[in-house]
């Protein structure tokens, strides 16, 4: 059975998507890569120099990789729009993660600012993911404006606290026509399964593989654990109970 | 509302006996907090926290790790001019030393601006001495639209502006700003600036905040270590970052931990720093910030920076000469302090890669 995720077109087996943040070399990210299986690589382009001499992060990500320029830095719609249309101007291509955080302390995304980076991206083509609290308004409104896939976090980025806000994720799984994408706070590949068994389109994270002792093994893991909680997803979780049901002790005098 | 005013209230606590009341359990608690307050980063500054010091690191360097990962921030200033009008005690600036000042030429800039970047280096910090007549917002702006050819970003290290001139900065790309309040006792900066315009406290004081409103992206503050007791001036500094965090939420904030070095300049204010107090302040800023940027420079020394890498700091200078010109010529001036570490750039990068962490050169372009 074909399963696959289509997003702007394009056809993805994997559903997990990787960064390429935070590890302490570049040079790690081919094996992150083939251990993780996923097909979308996030890179921020304000760490790209792709006039260095010694080459840059890109020069390590495997060319069948579909890139997701993200606007990291970006404090506001119009900072948004400019550093999408540079990556695409430097041959990222057009798919975009909108990332606007003008909340250095917490770094939660600003919802207003996303919706109207989201609306002029969408409009010049651009393949838009915007990152977003899970918000059920506002990621109705990016729907409306153009979104290709909405990214809820499930705790604040870089926090490793899993998924907090399950409940709203929940709510916008139910409620949102495009895929979404729970994007930041997964700390362990059971998050990930968690995100997955509840109807989650795909997974993106950085932290969680590059922090960990063994980041390969770790991007291994969580390759498995996507595949597995959307296996799940699909097979249909059986009901929970919150009591043993061996025999029918009130009722069963109904049957004597 | 200014941080003026935050100071105030806290000068009203007894602070040395808070320090000295601190205990042990009080510390141990704090460390384990999610989040800490303002007064639980003043008990992490105790004399009862350097017991816990082990502790306090490995959860700095954890918070690090998750906030910042496996990387190091790369940077250079480079000295556009050291004529000065202040007069400060512990700086080789000071006008009352008699040295032949430099402004450099707009020709020396670019061609000190291509050796520098020559290194691969893509974030420049510019500083001058403290004489707007000589060496003023214009002459700055110039300097910067000359810098924007081989930079990605640029911040300075100036004396304190008004919000209209910090604004026209940023217009000339001009991304990011740093401010050392020197010591946040306002007797004893009184004491250590003799004269000249830096002998306006409140006007320093207010500085960030100025460069805040007028739209900057980051702000890296710091108290130059040594002057007063360090921990008041960390506690303070600590303060003001926070307060600058929280009001102007959208600006990256970052502290710089000086500790004093000898200059041409004298200065006897009979205190010292030792390796120790610097790892404690800089893992209880981290604990009570564990967002913000900490940089080190090169006043102190390899060894000591090497550690460091693993306590917190996320930003290191690299290749530096504090001299104006020191990049094209040898100059007969050491410049404005001697540095203690003096390695290169690619020698940075070895001994950055070596710890198991990554430099980097270019965490933003103007846009």
């Amino acid at each position: 059975m074909d399963d696959n995720l289509v997003i702007g077109g394009k056809s993805l087996s994997s559903r997990l998507f990787i960064g390429t943040g935070k590890y302490s070399t570049d040079a790690m990210i081919p094996e992150i890569v083939k251990r993780s299986g996923s097909q979308v690589i996030t890179v921020a382009l304000r760490r790209v120099d792709f006039n260095s001499a010694t080459g840059n992060v890109m020069d390590h990500i495997p060319t069948s990789m579909q890139l997701l320029p993200n606007t990291s830095g970006a404090r506001n719609a119009e900072e948004a729009i400019r550093i999408a249309r540079l990556a695409k101007a430097a041959g990222c291509g057009n798919w975009i993660k909108i990332e606007v955080i003008s909340d250095n302390k917490y770094l939660l995304p600003d919802g207003y600012e996303t919706i109207k980076a989201t609306e002029v991206l969408a409009a010049e083509g651009f393949v838009v993911l915007p990152y977003i609290s899970p918000d059920l308004m506002v990621a109705k409104k990016l729907v409306q404006v153009g979104a290709a896939a909405v990214m809820p976090l499930g705790a604040p980025i870089g926090t490793n606290r899993g998924l907090k806000t399950k409940e709203l994720l929940k709510i916008l799984i139910e409620e949102i026509s495009v895929p979404i994408i729970v994007d930041a706070g997964i700390g362990k590949p059971s998050d990930a399964c968690e995100a997955m068994e509840m109807g989650a389109a795909a997974c993106l994270l950085n932290t969680a593989i590059a922090s960990a002792n063994h980041p390969g093994l770790m991007a291994e893991a969580f390759g498995l654990a996507v595949v597995a909680g959307r296996k799940a997803y699909l097979a249909g979780l059986g009901g929970t109970h919150q009591y043993a049901s061996p025999s029918s002790p009130l009722t069963g005098f109904l049957n004597e | 509302m200014s941080f003026y005013d935050e100071y105030t209230r806290y000068s009203e606590v007894d602070i040395d006996a808070v320090l000295e009341s601190t205990t042990s359990d009080q510390v141990l608690k704090i460390i384990g907090k999610d989040r800490l307050t303002a007064m639980d980063f003043l008990a992490l500054l105790s004399p009862a926290a350097e017991k816990h010091l082990e502790i306090m690191a490995q959860r700095a360097h954890q918070l690090t790790m998750q906030n910042f990962g496996r990387v190091i921030f790369l940077f250079t200033p480079i000295y556009l001019s050291d004529y000065c009008t202040n007069k400060c005690v512990y700086c080789g600036f000071n006008v009352t030393n008699t040295f032949t000042r430099k402004k450099l030429t707009l020709s020396e800039v670019e061609r000190e601006a291509q050796s520098i970047a020559a290194s691969g280096l893509k974030h420049i910090l510019l500083l001058t001495g403290d004489a707007p007549t000589i060496a003023g917002v214009a002459y700055i702006k110039e300097c910067a639209q000359i810098l924007q050819k081989y930079f990605t970003a640029i911040a300075i290290e100036v004396y304190a502006m008004d919000t209209e001139e910090y604004a026209s900065l940023i217009d000339s790309g001009v991304e990011s700003m740093t401010m050392f309040q020197e010591t946040y006792n306002p007797l004893l900066y009184d004491r250590l600036h003799l004269a000249g315009p830096k002998k306006d406290y409140r006007y320093r004081l207010d500085a960030p905040e100025r460069a805040c409103q007028a739209g900057i992206r980051s702000v890296n503050l710091g108290a130059l270590l040594g002057l007063d007791q360090w921990r008041r001036d960390g506690f303070f500094v600590g303060l003001h970052t926070d307060y600058l965090q929280n009001k102007y939420s959208d600006v990256e904030v970052s502290l710089s931990l000086p500790r004093i070095r000898p200059t041409m300049g004298q200065c006897e204010t009979g205190l010292t720093v030792n390796d120790k107090s610097m790892v404690q302040f800089m893992t209880a800023f981290r604990l009570f910030m564990p967002r913000a940027g900490i940089t080190l420079s090169t006043r102190e020394n390899a060894e000591f920076r090497n550690h460091a890498i693993q306590l917190g700091v996320t930003k290191m200078s690299a290749g530096v000469n504090t001299a104006v010109g020191g990049h094209i010529e040898s100059q007969e001036n050491s410049g404005q302090f001697e540095i203690s570490d003096n390695r290169s750039v690619a020698q940075m990068c070895e001994a950055i890669l070596k710890l198991g962490y990554q430099p980097v050169f270019k965490d933003w372009q103007i846009i």
